[in-house]
């Protein structure tokens, strides 16, 4: 069977859905089949959905009477917890299209661009690396580099005389963290993108040139109306990666950036809210907001489907 | 017929193209340098391996990093058997639930760790479950929350491999053959998704050996990824050679699925940390 032909795997799966092929052992009951998913569905309910469950519960209830009550959503709406939510959707926002950018940059060159086959390899390595490479020793790296005595700091400071910090540049800052996200942001664009820049068919652009169109309006007009809801989706991705991130801004930071999931942290180390009900809030308002990033994302990839299949 | 000079628009492409190249490779490469050169300098004025030295001889790191690699190893098997023999089944039997277990394989994505976190903490803290208060119990509370981050990964990878081979007539021909499940599942099944299989699970190793988030929660200090943190509070040099080598095992793991998956660019997408 290792040796199947294309042929019979075309075939099986037109007859697999179409009709059920005959079973070698006649099936006695319908319920033994579901028995076969119950571990997943088990395993998923205990991990994931109670979880999600007690928090989506606990942000509607009143933690002193135990009633239900609308005041712990109300209660999002402090400047504080606003600030959080708004740094960290810049944050997220910043480093999307600064990736997406880069990161499509870079994957155009690697397919369109005309490169070597080998720096298409290693970019891909590397991207797959740099994607992974992200927390605590990502923080680290960005200390060593960035930071007050770092390499490029000094760099900088000594041979063009540029100090960064007296510019107003701070590693442990909204920008600082902002360049330290990229490192993982804009190889998982590359990631993303390369398939579908690989499904940008070469006839596309010849049939232009044939109808006396320049490299502009073949981008403009044709290839990124059919790229665009990929590079969305592919950037909404971006935003969600970085919107979730915890590991890296805490070490970076040591929790001195106000965001989401710093202040959701700190209100599990020791109710810092003191509210606990506004803490579980505080975590459906960031589902929710992950909720509609991949609620977006599904939608375009569907779209997307449509043009770039090969 | 082409557009009016060719051969100069192909020189500005490809030059337009290597400079962004040039641009990303900067931006990956000077943080190691910097990284690996700041890790050197543990003693002033000499260049030296000290602080990789400090590290290797530290009891703690020994002890943090073997705990790590221990958890992800019973993460990628709970997460082989939850998640191959589910995805066989639905693909042989079940074929109207594939878009449901799809959705819940998602489901991860929606929920950033830290809020996982959160809520594995306060359900597994009270009863019925009562896992929090002992060792053991917060180890399988952490391996959980493993394998549900690592679940839309092992979900995909497993179930293109199922797609890319003939399942149905696989299984016709073992059971003709007079085969039983566990057969089937075991002989069948899993040699051929070593590959899907493979890449799922050092892609699980090279997110959950540093992981910091679920593991500060739930085990504190006995997971790497926490020790990494605890010595960037406290030890400058050590840190830096930490990072390098941290980075070192991503790319030995990285290394590894692509050369399982010669070519084939996808499945190395881990989440957020």
């Amino acid at each position: 069977m290792l040796l199947a032909p294309m042929s019979s795997r075309l075939n099986t799966e037109t007859v697999g859905i179409k009709r059920d092929a005959p079973q070698a052992r006649p099936d006695s009951s319908r319920w033994r089949n579901w028995l076969g998913v119950t571990p997943f569905f088990l395993f998923t309910f205990l991990f994931i959905v109670l979880p999600s469950a007690y928090l989506l519960v606990g942000a509607f209830r009143n933690n002193s009477t135990g009633q239900f009550t609308l005041g712990n959503f109300l209660g999002l709406f402090t400047p504080e917890i606003l600030s959080a939510y708004w740094v960290t959707i810049r944050i997220s926002a910043v480093t999307a299209l600064g990736g997406g950018l880069l990161g499509f940059m870079m994957a155009y060159a690697v397919t369109v661009g005309g490169l070597p086959r080998w720096v298409r390899t290693t970019l891909l390595t590397f991207s797959g690396v740099a994607a992974n490479f992200a927390g605590v020793p990502l923080a680290f790296a960005f200390i060593a580099t960035l930071g007050r005595t770092g390499m490029v700091t000094v760099f900088l400071k000594t041979i063009l005389g540029l100090d960064l910090y007296d510019q107003g540049f701070s590693l442990y800052s909204f920008w600082g963290l902002s360049f330290t996200y990229l490192y993982f942001q804009f190889p998982l664009m590359v990631l993303t993108i390369t398939p579908a820049l690989d499904g940008l068919k070469r006839e596309w652009r010849e049939a232009a040139e044939n109808l006396g169109a320049s490299t502009f309006q073949y981008w403009t007009r044709v290839a990124l109306p059919i790229l665009m809801p990929p590079i969305l989706g592919a950037m909404i991705l971006l935003f969600g990666n970085s919107f979730g991130a915890y590991a890296t801004a805490l070490s970076l930071t040591g929790g001195f950036i106000n965001l989401v999931t710093i202040v959701i942290g700190s209100q599990i180390k020791g109710d810092i809210l003191y509210n606990p009900g506004l803490g579980y809030a505080l975590a459906v308002g960031m589902v929710v907001v992950m909720a509609m990033a991949m609620m977006i994302y599904f939608a375009l990839r569907r779209r997307s489907e449509r043009w770039l299949r090969q | 017929m082409k557009a009016p000079a060719p051969s100069a628009r192909r020189h500005v492409q490809t030059l337009w193209s290597w400079l962004w190249i040039v641009l990303g490779v900067l931006y990956f490469v000077v943080p190691l340098i910097a990284t690996f050169d700041f890790s050197l300098r543990a003693k002033k004025d000499v260049l030296t391996f000290l602080a990789y030295g400090r590290i290797f001889t530290d009891a703690a790191f020994w002890r943090t990093f073997s705990f790590s690699l221990q958890m992800a190893f019973f993460a990628i098997v709970v997460s082989i058997l939850l998640v191959v023999p589910t995805a066989y089944w639905i693909r042989l039997k079940l074929p109207r639930l594939r878009p449901m277990v799809e959705f819940v394989s998602m489901l991860p994505f929606v929920v950033p760790a830290i809020v996982l976190v959160f809520g594995l903490i306060r359900v597994f803290s009270g009863p019925p479950f009562r896992l929090t208060n002992t060792f053991a119990g917060t180890n399988v509370l952490l391996v959980a929350g493993y394998v549900v981050l690592a679940l839309p990964y092992t979900y995909r990878a497993v179930d293109t491999g199922l797609g890319a081979i003939d399942v149905r007539t696989l299984t016709e021909a073992a059971q003709s053959l007079g085969a039983g499940w566990g057969t089937i599942m075991f002989k069948i099944i899993f040699p051929n998704l070593r590959v899907a299989i493979l890449s799922g699970a050092f892609l699980t190793l090279a997110t959950v050996i540093g992981e910091y988030t679920l593991a500060t929660f739930i085990v504190g200090n006995k997971a790497f990824g926490p020790y990494m943190s605890l010595i960037g509070q406290n030890r400058t040099y050590e840190s830096s050679s930490l990072a390098i080598i941290s980075f070192l095992l991503t790319w030995a793991f990285m290394g590894l699925i692509q050369i399982f998956n010669r070519g084939r660019a996808e499945g190395h997408l881990a989440g957020a940390r």
